[in-house]
This record gives structure tokens, sequence and C-alpha cells, in this order.
């Protein structure tokens, strides 16, 4: 057997067989699904509380006379309840409002039409959601209020047929012709996680090859192993076979997403897997073609397949892109970008005899990778602008930011130049990486700067 | 015929002449020693033949071929440190150096087994290096670097670390190979083990050669001409009957007799002329030369050249 696969395979079946990654493989996609379902689980627990607010209305804008005294014109939610208080000042409230039970004091003052203000006091802070209910409300009501003051014939009639929502749908014009909807959205979505993932996978596994690295050193077989091959088989056994640990774990946690994916479609949207998606977006479009006549009464079936609608237009928008492309760009970034940087771990590895002095070594080395995350994070609203453009291109960064851009639509010369740019930075950064590890991998005990690599790099092979 | 054969080997770190023009010939089939204080440049010599590190100048020839990768196959080498991977086990390890060397997985594992019955450590296949005792590591390593029964075996400093039992187990493993065709070459500071199993031996100080040659030449070459004799006799009868052309050293009592240590003071007289003059005043039961040392010629030589260096 050639030698280099036998390092692959060594390197490899050691990790592969490790109980970290066993365990990494199952729970990855879990653990990814609990960081997204955990935090939504805790927003609607809080949501159950029941909240009553007392509300001094000294206005009287809001307050309507019921047959059980005045009543708050704000309809209460499930969770907030509103119970109107008259003839009190605000500040008999104020010492025993702990031990009251209630969740806040709503203060609407008689002037409110100017000030345009109320106020809440309560002993913690008031949620942004019970707020902003309370804004929007309130808001209405006193432009009823305003309205009415104009005196116009059926008012209300006018409002409903005034009232529109537009919906911006976005179709793509593809080169042969072809129309293509497709949502920004999920188009950002697609682009941030796969710069994400390649962003992890870069980091995490190159670190594992510096750790491999140090531990021959550490433990002094690399004099064995260098006497039977070249240090560069050495270093690139290592970099492939750890590469290969990782498209691994991706592949198990595709896997394992698509089963979770297509269990939670086939339970939460059944219809989905009866109806083409193509069939689903036209005769959507066709509904709302012809719910522009009745507009002033909209139909109580849409409304309800609100949440149904999105996610069809989600689903739409995954098939307009290109899954093809994006997939192969992916893996070629994902390898590539992988490779290009293991190299530069490998020698980081081989300049130092224990894990703590990687420390102020690897910063210049991952920097560019740092930058490349934030210039991701503003190239997903601005995909085509000089910034994201140059950092698509330079090899340092183009496998973080060119995974964003990718969804958006890239030129194929861009894709040609960044791509040979990668691949030939690579190569000469394997080169330059071997010279410098070889070197490196001998040397004990004292610390080496970026300096003293410098001279290595001179030495004769 | 040389199995290896340095010639002008000069090796630069930075600010550092590890090397200086140094060349040596290991003829085939022998065991070669290489000598030195720490730090005088022998693991750097070894690692070059090893390919570790390549010269800035000079050459290494294998069987008169510039030494390339068909090479590596047929070389074992046991670094001075010893390592192995602590987390593999130890079949798997041996499985997997072995392989590196050429061997085929079933030619290695068929070995194996012969060589972990001969040490009686069948037991530690499936362990952890890290569960083994340091000794037993180096045993593990010392099989893993003959396993592929390799022309050339490079030792650096074979016996440090092992215990007197497992350094005899290591000598006779040694001569073993040398009696199988290998040529063995290794470092050591043990000066005993040089003169038990040592054909040539080349001694490098301060990064340059001063001594070289076959052993049994080096050590005739820093005779003293001195001998010892043990007679029947008293130290009188000795000193008074001795020729003014030799010296009387010293003496001393002898379960056979009386020993004493003569010197020939003249380089024009010869062993035969002391035993003529010996038969006339004493009786004699042994007389041999005393040889110096490899320790003594290690100490003379090595002070000899910082003395030069230093004036």
């Amino acid at each position: 057997m050639n030698k280099i696969s036998l390092i692959i395979r060594r390197e490899y079946l050691t990790r592969i067989r490790k109980k970290s990654f066993i365990i990494m493989s199952v729970l990855g996609p879990l653990i990814f699904a609990a960081y997204i379902l955990i935090p939504m689980y805790f927003a609607t627990l809080e949501d159950k509380e029941e909240k009553l607010m007392v509300v001094i209305d000294d206005s009287g804008l809001f307050t309507e006379r019921g047959p059980n005294g005045p009543v708050f014109i704000i309809q209460g939610t499930e969770t907030l309840k509103f119970q109107v208080v008259e003839g009190v000042p605000v500040n008999t409230f104020r010492e025993t409002f702990e031990e009251s039970g209630y969740y806040g004091l709503l203060f609407i003052p008689s002037n409110i039409l100017a000030s345009e203000s109320s106020l809440i006091y309560s002993t913690n802070q008031t949620s942004l959601v019970i707020s902003e209910y309370l804004e929007r409300s309130m808001e209405s009501e006193i432009e009823d209020l305003k309205l009415a003051s104009h005196e116009i014939e059926d008012i209300d009639k006018i409002l409903a047929e005034v009232e529109t929502s537009i919906n911006v749908r976005n179709i793509k014009w593809t080169r042969d012709g072809k129309t293509q909807e497709s949502n920004t959205g999920v188009i950002m979505g697609i682009g941030y996680l796969g710069g994400m993932l390649i962003f992890f996978f870069i980091f995490f596994f190159g670190s594992q090859v510096m750790r491999g690295v140090i531990e021959e050193k550490v433990s002094r077989i690399i004099e064995v192993i260098v006497s039977s091959v070249k240090p560069y088989q050495l270093m690139m056994g290592k970099i492939v076979g750890v590469g290969l640990v990782g498209l691994t774990q991706f592949l198990i946690w595709m896997l394992l997403s698509a089963v979770l994916v297509t269990g939670l479609k086939a339970v939460v949207f059944p219809e989905l897997n009866q109806t083409p998606t193509e069939q689903v977006v036209s005769s959507d479009l066709f509904d709302k073609g012809a719910g522009v006549q009745d507009m002033s009464q909209p139909s109580p079936e849409i409304l309800a397949g609100e949440d149904m609608d999105m996610a069809k237009e989600i689903f739409a928008s995954l098939k307009s892109i290109s899954v093809g492309m994006i997939l192969a760009s992916f893996l070629f970034y994902f390898i590539f970008g992988y490779l290009l940087y293991a190299s530069m771990f490998a020698v980081i590895g081989s300049m130092v005899d224990n894990e703590t002095d990687t420390q102020q070594l690897i910063f210049p080395v991952i920097f560019p990778l740092i930058l490349g995350i934030y210039v991701m994070i503003n190239a997903i609203n601005n995909p085509d602008n000089a910034l994201s453009f140059w950092f698509s291109i330079i090899p340092f960064t183009s496998p973080v930011v060119m995974m964003v851009r990718i969804p958006f639509g890239v030129p194929w010369w861009q894709l040609a130049l960044s791509g040979s740019l990668l691949i030939s930075t690579f190569l000469g950064m394997t080169w330059v990486a071997a010279k410098v590890y070889r070197t490196g991998i001998l040397m004990y005990g004292k610390k080496v700067s970026y300096k003293e690599v410098w001279k290595w790099l001179r030495y004769s092979s | 015929m040389n199995l290896i054969s340095a010639s002008e080997v000069v090796k630069d770190f930075s600010g550092h002449r590890a090397l200086n023009h140094v060349s040596m010939e290991v003829p085939e089939g022998s065991i070669y020693g290489l000598l030195g204080p720490n730090g005088a440049g022998k693991t750097t010599l070894l690692r070059i033949i090893n390919q570790i590190t390549a010269p800035d100048q000079g050459s290494i020839l294998f069987e008169g071929t510039p030494i390339g990768q068909e090479h590596r196959h047929l070389i074992g080498y046991l670094p001075e440190e010893r390592g192995l991977y602590k987390k593999m086990k130890v079949g798997e390890q041996a499985l997997y150096l072995a392989q590196l060397k050429g061997l085929s997985r079933q030619e290695a594992m068929k070995r194996l087994k012969i060589w972990f019955s001969k040490f009686e450590i069948e037991a530690w296949w499936d362990k952890k290096v890290e569960e083994l005792s340091k000794g037993m590591a180096q045993k593990v390593q010392f099989i893993t670097t003959v396993l592929h029964e390799p022309k050339l075996l490079i030792f650096d400093e074979p016996f440090s670390g092992f215990d007197p039992i497992n350094v005899n187990l290591l000598k006779h493993e040694i001569l073993q190979m040398k009696a199988r065709g290998a040529t063995i070459i290794f470092s050591t500071h043990n000066m005993s083990s040089v003169e038990e199993l040592c054909d040539h031996i080349t001694l490098i100080n301060e990064s340059e050669t001063v001594l070289q040659g076959e052993i049994s030449e080096v050590r005739e070459r820093y005779r003293a001409n001195k001998y010892q004799l043990i007679f029947q006799g008293s130290e009188e009868q000795l000193a008074k009957g001795l020729d003014s052309r030799f010296e009387l050293l010293s003496m001393e009592e002898n379960g056979m007799g009386q020993r004493a240590t003569i010197r020939i003071k003249s380089e024009k007289e010869g062993s035969g002329d002391l035993i003529r003059n010996l038969v006339e005043i004493t009786e004699i039961k042994a007389f041999k030369e005393i040889l110096p040392g490899m320790n003594d010629i290690f100490i003379q030589v090595v002070n000899d050249t910082n003395v030069k260096k230093g004036a």
C-alpha cells in the first residue's frame, strides 16, 4: 500500500473510532436543533402566565361604560387582562404595588392627544411584547378618534377599501429565459449557514491537525515516522485523514438531518407531499390574483392559510436556487478552504512543544478567517459590492465570503478566478508549510517565532 | 564493500555548524560505533543517513549509489528519544510502523507474532502504549525497528534507559543481526559496549572527526608500550634484574603470584626484548600487552583536541 494512504488510513481510523467522534456525530444535529428549539420553548413558557394590568385613564378616551362598571376599550389578550380603576391617583398604588399582584399600571394622561405618550409603572421591566401591543392598540384607537372627528360619511367602508397589503414576490429571470421565484430571506439563510459551516469546519478540524502534529512531537514518534516517510507525506496524510473525518462527520449530520427534516415535514406539512411544489406555487399565485376583486372581504381561508403560504414559499425558494450548484461550490470551498488552513495549522503544531504555546501563534493565522466572517455578514445584504467581491476572490477569505454570494448568483468568471486562486494558494502554502514543518518537527525546547520560521524556509531539504 | 560512505558532510544550523566535513566509511556486515561527547553532532549525522535532514554539503552513498527514497525500507532506526503513539494499541501500532517500512500486513503480522513470543510480550498486543512501563515500551520499539530485517540498523544511544538484563538482551540481538549479515551503526557513551561490539569507530568532537578506524588498530595506535607480567618471585628480584631500557611502573600481590606493570621506554625495543630480559630474572606465569581501553582513548582524544582548539 502507498505510504501516504497508510498514513491517511491511520489518521482516519484512530479518529472515527474515538468516543467523542461518535457522540458528536449523533448529537451534532440534535444540539443544533436544540439551539433553535429550546429558546422557542422558553418563549412559549413565558407567555402562559396571566398578567393583570391596572389602568388609570385620566383622558377618559379609552374607557367605556359597561354593565359592570368601566371597561378598557383595548381588548385583553389570553395572557394580558386590564382592570380600569377610576378616581384614584397613581400614587395610591405606589407603596403596596409589589404585594398587590398587578403586573403593571398603565397611566393615560388627560392630554394624551397632544403629548402622544402614556406611562407604565411596574416593579420589574415590562416586556417589549406588551409595550408594543399597547402602543399599537392605542395608536389605532386614537387614529380612529381623529378620523371620526372629521365627520366623513361611511368612513368605515372607505377605510376598508383603502386598506392594502402588498406582498413583494421575487421572480428571477434566469439566462435561459425561465422565471424562478425566490425568497431573499431563504437565500440569505442558506449562504450564511454554508459560510458558517465552512468557518467552523476549518477551525475545528484545522486545530485537530495542529493537535495531531503536537502529539507526534511530544510523544517523540515523529523521528521514527520521518525516517520511514518524507515529512511532506506525513503532513499531507494527516491533513487529508483529518479532512476525511470532517467530511464523514458532515455526511452523517446531513443524513441525520435529512431524516429529521423528512420526518418533520411528514408530520407538520403533510399536503406538501401530495402536491408538487410548482403546482402549489402557481395555484397560490392564481388565488392571489383572483382575490383582487373581492379584496374588501378577505376570505377567511386565506387568512387561516397564511402560515402554510409561508412554508410553501420557503420550499419554493429552496427549489429555485440551484441546489446542485450550491452543494458543489460548498464542497469545493469546504475542501480547499480546509486544505489551505490545515497546512498552516500543521506548521503551528510543528513550531511548539505543547498546546499552550499555540495561543499567540494561532492569531495571525485565523485573523483572515474571522475577518471573512465579518465581511460575510455584510455581504449577505450587499452580495455584489466591492468589499464582497474582493473578499470572495482573496483565497484566505473566499471560502467563507463566496458562500453567501453564490445563492444570489455569481458570474462564472468570478467563480473561476476565486476557485483557481484558492487552489494555487493552497498548493503554494503547502509547499511553504512542508519546508517549515520539516524543520519544526525536530526542534525541541525553544520557543519559536515567525522570524525563526523565515530562516527555516531557506534551509535545504 | 562499504554499505554507507559519507563524504565531507557539512550541516549548518542557524549560527552553528553541526557537522564540519565529516566522512565515514561503514563496511558491509560490520558494527560501527559513532562516539563523541554530547552535542558533538552524532545525532545530526545519523539523521542525515536516515534522510530525516539533508546535508548542506557532501554526500551519502548507500552501496555506492546516492542515498534516496528507495533506501528507506533498507534502514531501521531507533532514535535516542524513544516514542510511540500513546493512545494506540501496541499490536496495531507495530503493524502500522512495519507497513510504513514496506512490509505487507500479513508478513508484518507473522513476524510480529514471532518477536512477541520471543520477548514474551504476547499479552501486550491489545494494550495501549500509555499503559506500558518505559522499559516495556522500549522493547516494543526495538521490535518495530528491526522487524523489516533491514540491511542497515541505526541505533542512537541504544543502551540508555534499559536495565542491565535488557542491555544484555539487546547486545545479544545486535550480534545476532550482525551474524545474519546486517550492518549496524550505533552511537553511544558506553565504552565497554564499544569494545565488546564494534569493529570500527568514528569519534566526533565539536562537529569534526577526531579519531577514526578499526577498533583494534585504534587501540594499537594508542598503545603505551605497557605490559602486564605475572610471575613467581619477589619485587626486589625483579627491580634489580630489570634492564634500564624498561621501567617498572607498579607492583601488587595477586592470588597467582606477583603482578607487575612494565613500560618499554624506547620505541625501538619490542616485547621480545622485554621477555628475554624477564626470562633471566623471574619465572613468568603470564605476560600480555596492556592495550588502552576505549574509555581512556575517548577522554584523551577529546581533551587533546579541546586543548589544541583552545590554544
